[in-house]
């Protein structure tokens, strides 16, 4: 099995053996991959029945609820993960804000990637042709996409400094040379593993 | 004339016809309520071959009105099959050309295994009203005796719907060596206090029939024919969803206009009058049966004796889980299914939760539904895939 870029960049985030939970696993490839070399206890949400068909096929378990509507710390109570993931994910979500801030009592730590609305193609389209980015991260048109919630580098990380979390790694995807120096401009998809800061339990 | 060969298919089919086998158990049978069945018959079916190991096994547990012809046919001729054929039989979602198949009728039954309208040998009239209280606990025990019979240690799979996925929690609290996986399919930790009101309205409907003789109806001759109709109006009522009844009927009229009386209007009055009354005369189902299956329902609840601790119930259990719910099933609806996924869950246990869109109510767990029968056939592979078969 071969896995996504961005799945390969956040591998060694997770530990050998941890309890993984990742919110809006798609077909579960990432899990049944981390299942197989790292020996992981994963767990997947999803809503979309052929993605749940793809995640059992997988030999994952899979829960199928709505990111929007369940009660993570409720379903699963506080601590019960090593890590809690999401991919692509957060910007569809109605409140960014409360995932996050569930993912991080359930989980000990958290990773977090989204597509970087700040890439410079995106803020070029913008500024010269006048009109919402389309891109291969972001492949939707305004009226059509579940985007509601897209953020920059520079977004996330005010926004982990106001709620006291910890950005223990940042990382960036994207073939611009530079982009690891530059990310909010050259990255394309930012990836972010982070967990409570001190204090904030 | 040329003669066109019939080529090997791997579309679903059916088992065909089956024949029905009985188990006699001379073992005593102390019950939850502390009555003793001195001893007492199974009914079962198979479909498919047990393999050498006997790791193929799956048991399928049935409903209220349920029985162990699951799948196929008993004779040639039969215009309908057993109740779960949509789901079970070569290439369907229990595959038959996989899995040996075990069909199982319970105590307190009407249809063929040990219930009130049997025989009690003491008397040598049937048990009646004075056949003793059955629950999920003891299904399972008599069960686990069948397995004995039949050779298998640890079932590959027990799956049930409803009162089934009852049995089938009991299966994997009460023997967690004896089930790899635990299928539980529209059902619930226990019945909500309005479940139970509603299984009440269906037991005084019965109860209070004049011809219900205190139970002792077959002695008189006679069946309580109203109150078992009532009583299955009312369930079948609450089996559907209200959405569904407003397709179907809407506030059609029977007969074009209104006629201000109590005949019936509207074809929503109709159909179930005709429901009410197929079950209570065509069915052969026997009232003290039906009150005894309700009574099982109400009863249910494992979390019980942990101080309604549903995570420390669940404790012991070893084998993994599949629970399904459908969206517009409101006696047994989706939240109640959270309830397990998430006490499962929380119990440390794995297991993998469907929540199948159908606008069916209860009863589509008995009902084709394409996503509903990939997610049973895919799990069900999956079982197969474990279990090396």
């Amino acid at each position: 099995m071969s896995l996504k870029p961005e799945f390969t960049r956040l591998l060694d985030w997770i530990p050998e053996g941890a309890r993984v939970l990742d919110l809006g696993c798609g077909s579960a490839d990432l899990l049944a991959y981390l299942m197989k070399h790292k020996g992981v206890q994963g767990v997947g949400l999803e809503m979309d029945p052929v993605s749940i068909i793809a995640s059992i096929a997988n030999g994952v378990d899979v829960i199928q609820a709505d990111l929007n509507d369940i009660n993570l710390v409720n379903m699963f109570g506080e601590g019960a993960f090593d890590v809690v993931l999401t991919t692509q994910t957060l910007q569809s979500m109605q409140r960014p804000d409360y995932l996050i801030d569930s993912m991080l009592r359930i989980g000990k730590r958290a990773i977090v990637t989204f597509p970087n609305f700040g890439y410079w193609r995106n803020r070029l389209q913008l500024m010269s042709g006048g009109k919402m980015p389309v891109s291969d991260s972001l492949p939707y048109q305004w009226y059509d996409t579940p985007n509601t919630h897209l953020c920059t580098f520079a977004d996330f990380e005010t926004f982990c400094q106001e709620r006291n979390i910890y950005i223990l790694e940042q990382r960036v995807l994207g073939n611009a040379w530079g982009a690891e120096w530059f990310p909010n401009l050259l990255g394309e998809v930012a990836l972010y593993h982070i967990e409570k800061g001190i204090g904030s339990h | 004339m040329t003669t066109v060969a019939l080529s090997e298919s791997n579309a679903p089919a059916s088992v065909g016809v089956v024949t029905p086998e009985t188990l006699v158990i001379h073992d005593p049978l102390t019950l939850t309520c502390g009555a003793v069945l001195p001893s007492y018959q199974l009914i079962y079916e198979t479909y498919g071959r047990l393999n050498d190991q006997a790791s193929n096994a799956v048991l399928i547990c049935h409903a209220l009105s349920g029985d162990h012809h699951a799948a196929g046919y008993h004779r040639e001729d039969d215009k309908t099959p057993g109740w779960w054929d949509h789901y079970i039989g070569p290439g369907k979602a229990i595959d038959t050309n996989v899995f040996f198949v075990v069909g199982v009728n319970n105590i307190g039954s009407c249809r063929g295994s040990t219930g009130p309208a049997s025989i009690n040998p003491a008397t040598q009239q049937p048990y009646g009203p004075d056949f003793p209280m059955v629950t999920c606990a003891d299904w399972v025990v008599t069960q686990a005796k069948l397995a004995d019979h039949l050779g298998i240690d640890q079932w590959a799979a027990v799956v049930g719907g409803s009162l089934g996925g009852m049995q089938v929690q009991q299966w994997a609290i009460d023997f967690p060596a004896r089930l790899k996986h635990a299928v539980i399919i529209a059902s619930a930790p226990r019945l909500s206090a309005q479940n139970i009101a509603f299984n009440e309205v269906a037991r005084q409907a019965i109860m209070t029939d004049p011809e219900f003789h205190g139970g002792h109806f077959l002695a008189n001759n006679t069946i309580p024919k109203q109150g078992l109709m009532l009583a299955r109006m009312l369930g079948h009522l609450t089996y559907l969803s209200d959405d569904l009844m407003g397709q179907k009927f809407g506030r059609e009229l029977r007969s074009g206009h209104l006629k201000y009386s109590y005949d019936v209007e509207f074809q929503v009055e109709s159909y179930l009058r005709y429901q009410g009354e197929k079950f209570a005369t065509k069915s052969n189902f026997d009232a003290n049966s039906y009150l005894l299956m309700t009574k099982a329902l109400d009863y249910f609840d494992p979390a019980l004796e942990h101080n309604d601790d549903l995570v420390a119930a669940y404790a012991p259990i070893e084998a993994q889980a599949l629970v399904v719910a459908f969206t517009t099933d409101w006696r047994f609806s989706p939240e109640r299914s959270l309830e397990m996924v998430k006490a499962l869950r929380q119990a440390g246990k794995r297991v993998v939760y469907a929540e199948v869109e159908s606008t069916h109510g209860h009863d589509a767990f008995l009902l084709p539904n394409t996503y509903y029968e990939q997610v049973f056939a895919t799990y069900m592979k999956r079982v197969a895939v474990e279990c090396a078969l």
